[in-house]
Formats: structure tokens, sequence, C-alpha cells
């Protein structure tokens, strides 16, 4: 040793650091240090207080106990402000910008600086920054415009554009495409060989392995340990994260029986905004598989389930779904004569043996004891159009969709309401007579809690107060919660750690295994390979390609994923 | 033709007082706050100016000291009114809509009790003479503009100014946007708060001592400030959150609002009783009309602050 390492200054110190939600401990005691001139992993599950410790530097929240020292010096954080000061700079998960705003506006948004405000002045030198590291983005446009990685580019400049030393990066990767991420590594790297002391919480180990120098790893609000990157293994970091050994391989089984589920033939999607978003796609998904679906963020995917759950109306093509429904004897659901005859025109009934019964010509008094009797059978239409229903009663043919978008409280959930109201939003047509139905829904919710492991204080709580993998657990729970019969879940482990992950393909096997048609949309291609039966490769609206999960390999994939012109002639040029 | 443009000049200078109105009110809603206790804010303006007046009318003091001292009373009994209300809703996180109508039932009730005990004959000395400078001398209906009413246009133009050109308005627009995202850049969000509440009250307050000591001069005047309250709010939307506009938003406001008993001057138009009523609700027919056009056009500039009406809490999850 004796060479440049030994030379690396301590950045920041913390020293027992906690903070209490109510009853629940976010940190406990953690100790920590940082240097100048490095990229430190904060590695940890969902909800351990990575994010909450990371704010406290922040100076979103204020430590309950112990101090944090910069250089040496102890110092107060009370409030971003406070935290600048000390040259410190978070880019949260969410981000935090004025959508109404440019990007050089929401830049330099809460700087003191004297002299006059120019925003020409500002524009040029926010598109020198980001020349020199490389980032594409026009100052003057509205973040309302913009996509998410150019946020996250706004984000990141916004804390250069103020000169921090110490960064901090909440989840940087989950919104970036593979080739964001490469790029966000080198400025990282760049920076790191800068002095700067770069703190990055991630998920994603192979990532941690790739980027960081060291990994601090926090568990159930303790700091549990910090190791060399170098002398560690992603097996290692597992166990250190979640306390024990787990077994990383998916259970999968065969499908037995699949039949085709639901059949979409050429669907065309054109966006309000006259972009065409879906180009051609066919498909089927069956039964009693799982069909996965790979693809770069924003290839279409979302749109697709969308279209299928009627939201969103195609172009043109079909979308047909086969109804596994059983005969049903007629007086289940339609009690009035006069409906059965109207029925009885539309549709064929059949009794016990098979044999083909018509009412035409008979007498009332006859019908009404055949239909009593629950010896007449009525055949649903098997095969139905599912263009021109709505999204309610494709809801109720039984086909699901549980998306978790970036914003989980934004779109499924009701933030303010508990767990068993939230589960209502579901349930609440039926019940007689204008009076909801609570109990059934709260045998759900508590179900839901126990086979998940819902971490929450009680049924009452809000869920904006549970954290953001519970959240999570309590869409998808949802929607598993009533008997779907084709199941589509758009990226139900983002975000989550891999205990609780694990708990979700367990899940989507059952469902599966149930004779489901389960389509899931997912973002570690590791992980849909060992899920999936078959995997729809999706890319810029298209379908690129369908392969058996068992055989293609994570190249194969990824190559589809990213065959487009459009990116090769890019490549070119760079 | 001299018809016209007498009540073009008396439209802008009645108007002067929903200028000062929701020039105070778009400034609190730049911040997130919705004040609907502005009418009330406005008559404690009014009434505070009065009092004070009535306490140095007869002193003796140069007309100069008489017009600032009495704009200072108003501004103080404003501001105080400001205080109350960001109190409540900044700092106690109240709910803002059931805050402000509190503060206009207390203030228009307050205000009522005040005047009755002020002696018109005081608290009116001389308008005409001390605050239609430099028109006093003038014989045509010109001589209904003056000091305050050029201050009003000049307090629009300067917050227009401040809310798109300076530092200072954009944090405050980035606090009325998105708080946390202002407090996460290091925005004293509550200083940004207390501080465009306040300043608005004080400006909103000017409104209602400008409509009776200077427009009216009556000793009537402060029963219908309540109602130019609520057009200033109206106006506010009218205005689409820009001071600027609403110098002219005010005129058109002030043109439809005396339009009733103008419209009887004209030779060959004769209006009922029955018509007056209605035509008092142009304002207001014009308001919805604005909304209507600018949800249809739909433009993310053309929105209310989008933080408008929720409080907001640093270690609210």
């Amino acid at each position: 040793m004796g060479d440049g390492k030994l030379e690396k200054q301590l950045a920041m110190q913390m020293r027992g650091i906690t903070k209490r939600f109510g009853p629940i401990l976010a940190n406990d005691h953690v100790d920590l240090d940082v240097y100048r001139g490095e990229i430190l992993a904060v590695l940890g599950e969902n909800g351990c207080g990575k994010t909450t410790l990371m704010n406290m530097i922040a100076g979103i929240y204020f430590p309950d106990e112990g101090h944090i020292l910069i250089d040496g010096k102890e110092v107060v954080i009370r409030s971003p402000k406070d935290a600048f000061e000390h040259k410190i700079g978070m880019i949260h998960q969410h981000f935090k910008l004025v959508d109404l705003f440019t990007a050089a506006e929401n830049i330099v948004l809460g700087i003191e600086e004297k002299g006059e405000y120019n925003l020409k002045k500002v524009n040029a030198r926010v598109a020198e920054i980001s020349q020199k590291y490389g980032f594409h983005l026009d100052p003057t446009k509205k973040i309302y415009d913009m996509s998410v990685s150019e946020k996250q580019t706004v984000e990141i400049l916004k804390v250069l554009y103020r000169g921090a030393d110490i960064l901090i990066l909440d989840e940087p990767t989950a919104v970036l495409t593979p080739q964001e991420i490469t790029r966000l590594f080198s400025v990282l790297r760049r920076m790191r060989d800068d002095g700067k002391s770069i703190l990055i919480i991630t998920h994603k180990l192979n990532e941690v392995l790739e980027v960081s120098d060291r990994v601090a790893i926090l568990r159930k609000g303790e700091h549990v340990a910090t190791v060399n990157t170098a002398e560690t293994s992603e097996a290692e970091l597992t166990e250190l994260m979640v306390g024990k050994k787990i077994d990383l391989n998916i259970s999968r089984s065969d499908p037995v029986n699949p039949q085709p589920r639901l059949i979409v033939r050429d669907l065309n999607l054109v966006s309000p905004e006259g972009l065409q978003v879906l180009r051609d796609i066919s498909f089927t998904a069956n039964g009693g598989e799982i069909l996965g679906i790979a693809g770069i963020a924003g290839s279409g995917q979302r749109e697709l389930l969308d279209t299928i759950a009627g939201l969103q109306k195609p172009a043109s093509g079909e979308i047909v779904f086969h109804n596994p429904k059983k005969d049903k004897p007629v007086t289940f659901f339609h009690k009035s004569l006069k409906r059965v005859r109207e029925l009885g025109k539309a549709h064929a009934f059949h009794d016990r043996k098979g044999n083909e019964v018509s009412f035409e010509g008979m007498k009332r008094r006859q019908i009404r004891k055949w239909v009593e009797s629950g010896d007449v059978l009525f055949k649903e239409d098997e095969v139905m159009d599912l263009r021109n229903k709505n999204p309610l009663e494709i809801r109720q043919l039984g086909i699901h969709l549980s998306f978790v978008p970036e914003d989980r409280l934004g779109m499924g959930l009701v933030a303010s309401m508990n767990i068993t109201d939230n589960m209502m939003l579901r349930s609440y047509r039926k019940g007689s007579a204008g009076m909801l139905n609570r109990k059934h829904p709260r045998e759900q919710a508590e179900e839901i809690v126990r086979d998940l492991e819902i971490s929450t204080p009680s049924l009452t709580t809000p869920v904006r107060k549970l954290s953001g993998g519970n959240v999570q657990k309590v869409l998808v729970g949802r929607e598993i919660a009533f008997t779907p019969k084709v199941l589509m879940a758009a990226y139900p482990v983002r975000g989550l750690d891999i205990n609780s992950s694990y708990a979700i393909y367990n899940l989507l096997n059952h469902q599966k295994e149930q004779g489901v048609a389960v389509i899931f949309v997912g973002e570690d291609l590791d992980v849909l390979l060992a899920l999936c039966d078959r995997i729809l490769v999706m890319n810029g609206g298209k379908v690129t390609g369908i392969v058996d999960a068992r055989m293609a390999t994570k190249e194969e994939i990824g190559l589809l994923m990213t065959k487009s012109e459009r990116r090769e002639e890019r490549a070119a040029n760079e | 033709m001299n018809i016209w443009l007498n009540f073009l000049i008396d439209s802008v200078a009645f108007g002067a007082t929903f200028i000062y109105g929701s020039t105070g009110e778009i400034l609190t809603e730049k911040a997130g706050h919705l004040n609907l206790g502005i009418p009330g804010v406005m008559c404690m303006g009014g009434a505070g100016g009065c009092l004070m007046l009535n306490m140095i009318g007869k002193s003796g003091l140069p007309p100069f000291m008489i017009v600032l001292l009495g704009m200072l009373g108003s501004v103080l009994f404003s501001v105080l009114c400001g205080l109350i209300y960001s109190f409540l809703t900044v700092s106690l996180r109240a709910n803002q809509n059931v805050t402000g109508l509190a503060l206009t039932t207390f203030g228009v009730g307050l205000m009522k009790v005040i005047m009755i005990k002020l002696d018109a004959t005081v608290y009116l000395v001389g308008p005409k003479e001390y605050y239609r400078w430099p028109f006093a001398a003038r014989q045509d209906s010109l001589q209904a503009l003056g000091i305050l009413f050029f201050l009003a246009i000049a307090i629009a133009l300067i917050a227009g100014y401040v809310l798109t050109r300076t530092r200072v308005g954009l944090n405050l627009r980035a606090v009325g946007e998105a708080p946390a995202t202002a407090d996460a850049v290091g925005i004293n969000v509550i200083r940004y708060k207390y501080l465009a509440t306040c300043i608005g009250s004080g400006i909103a307050g000017m409104g209602g001592f400008y409509y009776i000591v200077d427009y009216m001069a009556s000793q009537e005047a402060y029963l219908s400030i309540e109602a130019l309250g609520w057009l200033s709010i109206a106006l506010v939307i009218f205005a689409l959150w820009r001071p600027p506009m609403t110098i002219i938003g005010s005129t058109v406001f002030g043109f439809l609002f005396s339009c009733s008993s103008f419209i009887t001057n004209i030779p060959g138009i004769t209006v009922t009783m029955a018509m007056k009523p209605l035509l008092r609700m142009l304002p207001y027919v014009v308001t919805i009309l604005v909304l209507i056009i600018t949800s249809i056009r739909n433009k993310r500039e053309n929105q209310p602050p989008a933080s408008l009406g929720q409080s907001y809490f640093r270690e609210d999850r």
C-alpha cells in the first residue's frame, strides 16, 4: 500500500443516526463513513431505511439522534438549503422538478447568486455543462414535454450546476435504458475521479458490482456491514442484505394443457398525438402459461396492456377472448321469463345430456318448470371480441390488469384510503340495495396482508403511509384476489426487494397452475427467462420475436430488444 | 362619443379596485394558497385606512402625509388579516377554503362595526384635492384618475415583472407549483408562503381603501366592497394568473359591472328594473366563458398553480 489509496480523506461521517416514524424505527444508530473520490453503493431491502438515511443527509428529514460530520466538523442539516451549503446534492427517485418550468429554470431554482438574473446566461451555462458530461439536453425545453431519462438528466445537472461534492442518487437506473445506464456510469466515474463522493442507492446487484468502490449494506434500519466491492460477490451481498441465504431459483412448472385464452391479431394503436405506438401486434396468450413481455421501457408494453384492458381503443386489429366459462343453469342468472325467451332466440340452450332445447312454441308454465328445475343449461359464447367492450365489462370477464406505474400511488390505489377500502375499489358494485359489502373485502385484505407479508401497523392505515414495496404488494395482491382468467401484471416487482419479488413470482406461478393466462411485463431478463414459458419481445411498438423461455438466451433477447434501424444509425454516428 | 370616453375612463378608475384585489390574490395563489378571505381583507383594508384618516383628518398634516398615513393604516389592517390567514393555513395547515371564508365573514363584520363609529366628514377629507393628483384641477372625466389609480397600475406591472423576470418570482412560482420540489432545492417554502400571503393581502386591502376614499368618496361606499372582493377573485381566473392582465381585466369588469347604470344614459335604450340584475351578472358570465375557453385550449401555462389549495408539510409521506 502506501500509494494514492491511503491518502483518501473522509468526506462525511455519520454517527449514531436514528430516525423514527411513529412506532416504526426507520434507522437505528447508523454509523457510516464516506470518503472523497469514491462511489459508495448503499444496498438494502425495501423499507430498510436507505432512502430515509439519505434524506437525512439531504436535509429532507431531521434525525432524532446522532450527528453528521463533514470534513471532520459536526454540522447540522436542518433543510435542503443547509445540505447545499455543505455541498451535498441528492437526486431523488421521484423527480423533484417543477413541470411548468424549463430545464434551465429548474436548474437555477433556489440558487441565491448575487447579480442579475439572466436566463440566457443560465441556458448557456447549462448547455456547457451538459456538453462537458455528454448529456443531450435543450435547456429551454419544458419539463412536461420531457421523457423520464431527460428529467433525470435535469436532476443530475441541477446538482452539478451547484458544484456539489457529495452526490446522492436514489435508484438512478430504475428508469433508464441500458445505453443510458452505461452513459450515467461513465459520468459517475468521471465525477469520482474529480474527487467527488458519490452515494448510489440501487437494488441491482450487478450494477453495484459494476460501478461502486465500496458497498454499505443496511438491514432493517441497521448498518450491517461495509465491504470493498472488489472483494465481494453477488451471493455475499445478497446474504448480507437479507440476512439469510436464499434460493435464487424460481420454480417453474410445465404448462398443463395450454388452451388459447387471448388472441391478438394485427393490432395497431395510434396515440392522441398521432404517433403510431403499436404496429401489427399479433400473439396468443394461453391459459396455464406465463407469457413474458420483454423490451426497453416505453416500447409499447404499457399501451398494449391498456388496449387489451379496454382503456385505449385500437385503430385496427382484433382482440379475441376465449372465455372458459362452464355451462350454467339458466336459472342462475335469468329469472325473468321474458329474458329467457329473448335469450332463447339468440343463443342455444341445451339439457344436461347435451341435447339442444328450444322454447319455441312452448307454454309459459312449461318454460318456468324447466328453468326452475335447473335442467336447462345456457352455453355462453365462448369467443368474444373485446374491442367493443368497455373496461368494466372486460374486467368482469376476468381480464385483470395490474399495472405498477413509476408513481405507485398515482394509479390504481387511493393513497389516503386503507387497504380494505382499496380492495373495495374493485368490488364496490357488489352488495345489495346500494349498501356496501365491507366484510368480504376486509377478509381479502387480511388474506393478502398475511400471504404477501405486508408490513402495516393495521388494516386501517392509509396506504400512503406504507413503504413503496408494501404499496406494490397491495396493488398486485388485489388483482390476484379476484380470481382472474387473464392476469396482466406490468412491472409487479419494480423496486421490490428479493423476498417480496419472490412472493410475487410465486403468486404468478400459482395463478398459472390454476389455469390463468398470465401476461408478465418485466424488466429483469434473468427473471423473465426463469419465470416465463414464452417471451414476447417488443421494440418500438412492434413484436420483434416470440421465443421459448426454456431455450432462449439472454443475448438473444437483448438483441431482439435493441434491434432497430434507428438505433444502429445512432450508434454509427457516435 | 364623449359619453363613451367618459364611461371608459370611469370604468378604468373603478377597475383599479379590482387591480388591487386580484393582484393581491394572484400573489397569494402563486404561493399555492387560495385566499377566499380577500373580500374580508379588502373590507379591513378600507376600515383600517378610514380609521387612520379619522384620527389624523383634522390634525392639519400636509395632504401628502394624510394620503400616506391612510395607506399605511389600510396596509397594516389588511396585512394583519393576511397574517391570521397564513398562520392558520401555513403553520397550522388548516383548510384554506374554510379559513378564507371565515376571514371574509370576520372582515366584513368588523369593518361594519368600525365604519359605523367613524365620521365620514373627517375620513373623506378632500378626495379630489388629495387623491386625484395630477388631474385634480381638470373639469372633465380625467379627474377620476389619481395617485392611487396609478399606484394600482404600477403594482400590477411590478408584480408581473417580479413573477416572470426575477429569481424571487421563479422561487415563488415554484412554491405554488411544487412545494416539495422548492423545498428540496433549499427555498424556504414557509417564508415564501407567509410573505406572498401578507404582501398579497396588503395590496388587496388598499383596494378597499381606494374604493371608499378615492373612487366613491361616499359614506355608503363600504357596503359594496365585499361584492367587489368576490369579483376580484373571479378576475384572477380571467387574468390567467398574470398581474398585468388584471389591468385589462379590471377595465372589462368595471365596464360590465357599471353597465347596468350606464346603459340607461344611452338614448334609445330603455332598461326595466327586472333587467338590471341580469346585467349585473355579466362579469361572472364572462369569467365562466374565460374558464371554458382556457379549459378547452388546455394550455399548461394557463392553469392555476398546481398545488393551489393544498397544505404543505415537509415530512408528510
